[in-house]
């Protein structure tokens, strides 16, 4: 199939590589330092980072992305019922690579490890994230689903309000 | 929605985070095989071949049933059908990320080519 070349180099490939270990990779059209870009000015960041899906409002994206810096993402429509997700970035190569910790969930953190390797003008993009346990991993891949059911749920009730007025 | 059972997911992951299993499922997928065969394609004794068997066996990945002496092993139930809407929907999130990341980077690059432009006149 000619036409799902182009496709297919972009398409995004999920592997559970071990019991702790999930690895995500996907090419982009641009050169590495674009990439980068994307992933570390907070104002081009928010723009992607949280999928239209998933129905969540970022209400706030700090980010100092260099080798000891520090993040926090803080969600929520609701002012007094927010969602934050912080962490450190233990390391930071511009145009390389990117390491950081997911530390909201206490000791079932993760640490994520992207990495950008541009090849004739695109960029391959591998990013790996490692659990401590494996049930950690099997929580968090759930963790997103609930999310999703909650957010919807919240939404549903909206809607009926908004209909009952 | 898909049911999960935790145990069964964790059993099959578990199987399949080894690269001579992955390998033993590659060669019974081909045809079946006896324990004594498979040893010797991987070059492992029959007590450690038993073993990695034996976990492929508990996630439902691989059956065996003895014939006389020998014991052959073939392609179980285990259809797979759970670990891969588990890796589905971890996939449909950062689908959603990274088609919105190209667009980010489209713009990106919209705004260098001006700058270029600009610098050559």
């Amino acid at each position: 199939m000619a036409a799902g070349n182009e496709s297919d180099a972009r398409r995004t490939t999920v592997q559970r590589k071990s019991e702790r270990e999930v690895v995500v990779t996907r090419t982009f059209d641009a050169p590495a330092r674009l990439v980068f870009e994307a992933w570390s000015r907070p104002e081009l960041f928010r723009k992607w980072w949280v999928p239209r899906s998933m129905g969540m409002t970022l209400r706030s994206c700090e980010m100092d992305v260099r080798t000891g810096g520090g993040y926090r993402l803080v969600f929520g429509d609701d002012p007094a019922n927010t969602m934050a997700f912080f962490g450190k970035y233990l390391e930071v190569v511009p145009n390389e690579r990117i390491v950081w910790t997911n530390e909201e969930g206490g000791d079932g953190g993760s640490v994520t490890t992207v990495t950008f390797e541009e090849r004739d003008g695109r960029t391959l993009l591998v990013l790996s994230e490692l659990y401590p346990t494996k049930e950690a991993l099997d929580a968090a891949g759930t963790g997103a689903q609930d999310a999703m059911h909650e957010t919807f749920g919240q939404l549903d009730e909206l809607l009926a309000e908004l209909a009952a007025r | 929605m898909v049911q999960y059972s935790p145990e069964r997911l964790n059993a099959s992951f578990a199987a399949l985070a080894d690269a001579t299993r992955r390998g033993v499922l590659d060669e019974l997928a081909r045809g079946d095989a006896s324990i004594t065969a498979l040893a010797g394609k991987f070059g492992m004794t029959l007590t450690g071949m038993k073993k990695h068997v034996g976990v492929l066996e508990l996630a439902g990945l691989v059956t065996t049933e003895k014939v006389g002496r020998v014991r052959t092993c073939r392609i179980g139930p285990g259809r797979l059908e759970e670990e891969m809407e588990w890796i589905a929907r971890y996939r449909r999130v950062w689908d959603a990320r990274f088609e919105a990341l190209d667009g980010v980077i489209d713009e990106l690059k919209r705004e260098e080519k001006a700058r270029g432009r600009r610098k050559r006149k």
